[in-house]
Parts: C-alpha cells; structure tokens; sequence
C-alpha cells in the first residue's frame, strides 16, 4: 500500500481513489500485496504458497530401548552381509525401522523368518510411500513384520528409484503376493521373481500409477444446478 | 458330428460354433472325448449373490471338481487411500469409515489410533473415550459377525438364519444412529476423541440389547447348530491349518478356527483392552464349521466386554485436553439433524471473537502432525487392521495404507478352493467374510 489515509495520524498525503464527499474511501491494493499485506491468493487456509521441508530421517542412537537392541544383535548375528545391507536404523515412536538395500531385502526377510531369535513369522503389511522430491530413490517399501512368538513388531523399508526393481519376497512370506501386485499397480514399482506381477486393484489397461505424488487426484467436475464444482485437486485450498 | 445334415458348424473368431436341431444331441456328445473335454471355466461374479459383494472368481471345473480357481479383485476401488491426502487429518475420519463398510468403528479407530500415535497423544486419551470406543467396536464386532451369520446362512441355504441377524444388526445400528446420528459410516471415533458424548437414551439400548442377544443366539444355535445341512455343507470344508493361515497372512476368525489362540487385543492390547476380562474363543478344525463356532462365540465374548464397558463408564471428558487437536464443535442432534448445539454457535459467533478465530482455523486448515511414520493394527472382526500412516509434518496425510484384512484373506480362496467341490467354493470364500468395500478401498 503506497499511501494509507491516517496511518501517519494526519492529512493523507494523495487522495485516494473514491474519496469524494459521497463514497467511502477507497485505497487500490498494490500488485504486490493485498490486504493486510498478504500476497498470493489470501488462502486462509494455511496452504497457499507454502514450502514445506521435509525432515530427513536420520539414524538413531544406541541403545535403541525395548527389544529392538535384541532385534538389532539377532540380526547382525544372523546375518553375514548386515553391515553392507542396513543402511539406517531409526526408532521413533516406539518402534523400530530397518532400512535395507533394496537388493538385499528377500535374505533379510529369510532371516528375519527363519532365526531362531527372531522368528517373525507373520508379514502383517507390505505397502509404498511416494518420498517424491527426496532424493533419487524416491519410491519407499515398507514391509510390516510380526513375531507371534515374541509378539513383536518390525518394519522394514527399501527405497528404490523409479525404474529399478527389487527382490519379491513372496517366496519366504507368500501373503505378500496381492501386496506387492497393489504396489506394482499404485506405485510402478517391479517386483523381480513375482510369480504373476499384474495390476490388481486398477483395470489392466490403466496407463500411470495412481498412488505417486506426481500423479493427480483427478475426478470430474460436478455440476448441480448449472454451477460446476472443480475436481478436489483443482480447488484453490488444495493447490 | 461333422456329417451334414446333422450339424452344421462354422468358424468364428470365438471358436467354432455347431448350429444344432432336432434330435442331433447324441451325435454331438458322442464326439467329444468326456475324460480330455469336460474341462470349462465358469466366470463366478463380480456380479454373484453368493460372493459377497463385487468378487469375482475364475473357476476351472473338471465336472464339478474345482481345479484352479483365481479371485480378480479390484471393481470396488475407489481410491480412497489416494483422496485422503488431499484432506486434513480429521476429514480423514469421513473416508476410512467408507472402507470396509460392515466394521466402521474399525476403520474408524484404526486411523485414529494412528493419528494419535503419529501425534504422541496416545496417553492422554481420557478413560471415557477409551471405554466408549472399545463398546462401539464389539458392538460393531457384534453386528459385523451378525451379517456373516446371515449371509453364510443365505448362502448355504438357510435363509431365516438371513432375516434374523440383519434384524437383530438393526438394533446395534439403533444404538449407532442414536449416539452419531448414522447407522453406517459414522464418523464418529474422531482423533482425540468421539464426534460426541454417548447420551443416556443410548445407554439404555445397549442395556437391553445385552439382555436381548443372549437369548437371540441361544435360537441360532439351535437353528444351526444340530442342523445335518449345516454341518455337511460345512463340517470339513474348506481347511486351512495354522501353516497355510500364517504363509498366506491369515489373521481373525480363520486363523483362530485352525487352533491359535492371535487376538490383537490379548496380544497387543490397545484402547485399555488389557483391562477387561475376556477369552479368546478357539477351534481345532480349520474348516467352516470352526469358523462358525469361533464367529458364535466371539459373539458372546463382545457381549461380555460391552458390559464389562458399560460398567465402568463414568462422566467425562471426550476430548483431549488439547485445545489445538479436540475437535472445537459442540455437536447436538436437533430435529434437523446433527449439528453445532446452539449455545455453541451463540457463543463463537456472538461473545468470543478468539473462540471463533480458533474455531475457524482448526476446522478449515486442521492440525499439523509432527512428521513420522507409525504403523497400528487392531483386531478387526476378519483379523488384522493394519493402518500405516506417513506424516511429513502437514495439516494433511501424506500417505495412509489400510492393510485390510478381506484384502489379504482373499488370497486364501485358491488354497481353500482348489481340489474341492464347486459349492464348497460358496461356503469356503463365505466364511472368510470378506467385504469388497475394505478389500478394493
């Protein structure tokens, strides 16, 4: 605003526009600012025109608490490649993520089942997370496992770039079958050795891969009552 | 068969098709080979009676044999993992409870469970909250077993067994619409919270709903139970042991019909199940009959946490302390419906211009969650409800996977199906009670 009537406390230096006798006055916004100085659309919503930076995740300090050091030792024992294979260890709100080279991740799944400390012997989830903007390994998988023995969860995760493949792990936890299939399918990520690797929940002609962050929510414009309603992801709060 | 005059035949891109009159039928089967040709393949679904939903099957028979069968999934999905990013945290609550539509409460509670972990709230959850979530989910357990019943019971040819449950389902969605104002899709387990208080008019129907079921399961049982139909249509059919439960991921009723004892709420307590007295009810037979027997019983089970429930229920707070998180409305029901009570309106919009602004941007922007990942799992009435949940520190999701448990039981149906009889195949894939709604989400 280059001039503001009273805001020095006196006369205002210019007229502003529409400050004549009749009408109240009026001063033009400036192309920069709006009113009360925001800039950009003057989304309330708390969205318009913000960065968010995303933390990295870093490796968290030993001794990890709970059972997760005796995870962590029955592992390293287990497993001959460890050092090569976890790439980081993170423990946040009580529970424990193992990020291992997506290449290695089928022997540690093995191990991971088959030790005789470990014994996780239920894959309760698999599933993706689209890390768009990261770094190049953007697509992350994370496998949920439990032990019913020691009643025990983990998490396991691999990121891989987009294009690349890792390990299917189906041979050791079958149930992860439709799992890696739904990833596959929301997430393009290829499974190598999956017995039947097909989209699952998207028609077999889809072309793209839904669940990516660059990929839009889409939708169609709804009209009721001859006005038209944007699609979700084309309305101003959600851009 | 290829002597004119008795059927003429042609060649079309879908094979070749023999125009066939009169008397001609002898010749026809004569020529075709019953040991190497009896073998079709039958479309079941997506649009079938029997297949709970839009499941289809594809069966290849030999007679009446099943010799490979492969689910096809995927005609129910409507993306609601993927809309859920594009609303805050709270709105959320309006979409999971869409998933798996027999078991609301669930989906319900499994998000907000991981909403409040991701928030580190977990703790200050208040004790009436707790209890009133854990009655709505065995309630909601209740009348998820009660539609098994009566669609298994349709299925399998006992179809009184289909009026009552979803006569006496009617009475818990009674209680539902009473306390959030819906039968279904609730939206009533809120982070933080509930969407409101459980009024006393509730209270009271859930006092004779546990006087009335009891008796209610007494008649299925002895409808069902000594029933010879019953039990040739499911004593033995459709196994799977403890092994195949566990490679497969199998968790719930199924599971727990092969003999191990994997309840969630024993194992893993959450929501203060710890704290109530219950048995874990377990079969040895792996087929649908123990499936049948377990679901019973769990019937009962739940009957006896709700009052243990209703019990221990006193006055309260709903909401976190946390005026930042708990939700700001005041909802009442009036004769219009739900809605923001009119003390409530009178105030923001007239006293407390403060009460407004905060009401305003918790409602429009929402909360932020400090950004992580947590993965929950609850014991939904078909096994484990996994929700898995990514912050990256906004007023939204970044990304929420529900591990549905009809998604991955489905994959049973091959290992139960195969080597078996065509209507086995009904009451195998029927006592898995999957519901498309959570498998496709």
């Amino acid at each position: 605003m280059t001039t503001n009537p009273g805001s020095d406390g006196g006369v205002p230096a210019t007229q502003p526009v529409g400050a004549n006798l009749d009408a109240p006055a009026q001063v033009p916004p400036s192309p920069a600012k709006g009113m009360f100085g925001i800039t950009g659309t003057g989304d309330v919503s708390g969205f318009g025109g913000l960065v968010r930076r995303r933390p990295t995740t870093v490796d968290s300090p030993r001794p990890f608490g709970g059972y997760f050091d005796e995870v962590y030792d029955a592992l390293e024992e287990a497993y001959p490649g460890f050092a090569d294979a976890v790439e980081k260890v993170v423990v946040d709100r009580g529970e424990l993520t193992l990020h291992i080279r997506p290449d290695r991740i089928a022997e540690v799944c093995q191990i991971m089942r088959d030790d005789e400390s470990l014994r996780f012997e239920l894959c309760s989830s698999v599933d993706g997370v689209d890390y768009l903007g990261s770094d190049e390994r953007r697509l992350h998988v994370t496998y949920q496992l439990t032990s019913m023995t020691y009643r025990r969860r983990v998490r396991l995760e691999a990121a891989v770039a987009v294009g690349t493949s890792l390990p299917s792990v189906t041979s050791i936890y079958p149930t992860a079958d439709w799992q890696e299939r739904e990833i596959y399918d929301m997430f393009g990520v290829v499974f190598d050795g999956h017995p039947n690797l097909t989209r699952i929940l998207m028609p077999d002609d889809w072309e793209g891969h839904p669940q990516r962050k660059d990929y839009p929510l889409g939708g169609v414009p709804v009209e009721y009552k001859g006005a038209e309603i944007p699609p979700p992801d084309q309305r101003r709060v959600y851009q | 068969m290829t002597q004119s005059g008795y059927a003429t035949e042609r060649e079309t891109t879908e094979g070749r098709v023999f125009t066939v009159t009169g008397g001609d039928w002898n010749t026809v089967t004569e020529g075709i080979d019953p040991l190497s040709n009896e073998k079709i393949v039958v479309n079941m679904g997506p649009q079938h009676p029997s297949t709970h939903g839009v499941l289809r099957l594809v069966l290849e028979l030999e007679g009446e044999t099943v010799t490979e069968a492969r689910p096809v999934i995927g005609y129910l999905h409507t993306g609601i993992e993927k809309n859920l990013e594009y609303r805050n945290w709270t709105q959320g609550v309006t979409f999971v409870t869409r998933m798996d539509y027999l078991s609301n409460m669930f989906n319900e509670a499994g998000y907000c469970l991981a909403v409040e972990k991701l928030l580190g709230i977990t703790d200050q959850i208040t004790e009436r909250t707790n209890t009133i979530r854990v009655m709505f989910m065995e309630l909601q357990r209740v009348a998820s077993h009660l539609v098994w019943l009566a669609t298994t019971g349709m299925e399998l040819g006992a179809i009184s067994m289909m009026l009552y449950g979803f006569r006496e389902r009617e009475y818990i969605l009674d209680i539902f619409e009473e306390t959030s104002g819906l039968r279904m899709n609730n939206g009533y387990i809120r982070p933080g919270g509930l969407s409101q208080d459980l009024p006393e008019s509730a209270v009271k129907k859930i006092r004779d709903f546990l006087v009335y079921m009891p008796k209610k399961l007494k008649e299925y049982e002895d409808m069902l139970s000594g029933q010879v139909i019953w039990q040739e249509r499911t004593k033995g059919v459709a196994v799977l042991d403890v092994t195949g439960c566990l490679a497969l991921g199998i968790t719930g009723p199924v599971l727990r019909s092969a003999g191990l004892a994997w309840d969630l709420r024993k194992t893993m307590p959450y929501c203060g199940y710890e704290t109530y007295e219950f048995d874990v009810p377990t079969a040895t037979t792996g087929d649908v009959w123990g499936r049948y027997l377990v679901r019973v019983a769990e019937i009962r089970e739940s009957l006896k946490i709700i009052e243990q429930a209703l019990d221990r229920l006193k006055p309260g707070p709903i909401y976190v302390e946390d005026k930042k998180i708990a939700w700001p409305s005041q909802l009442a029901l009036g004769v219009d419906g739900l809605g923001n009570s009119l003390e409530h309106v009178a105030k923001i919009m007239g006293q407390s211009m403060e009460s407004l602004i905060h009401h305003f941007k918790l409602v429009t922007e929402g909360f932020r969650v400090p950004p992580g990942q947590v993965y929950v799992g609850i014991e939904h009435p078909r096994g484990e409800l996994g929700v898995h949940a990514v912050s990256d520190g906004g007023t939204h999701p970044y990304r929420v996977h529900y591990r549905d448990p009809s998604f991955v039981n489905l994959q049973a149906i091959p290992a139960m199906a195969e080597g078996a009889l065509l209507a086995d195949v009904i009451a195998g894939g029927a006592s898995l009670d999957p519901v498309m709604g959570g498998c496709d989400r």
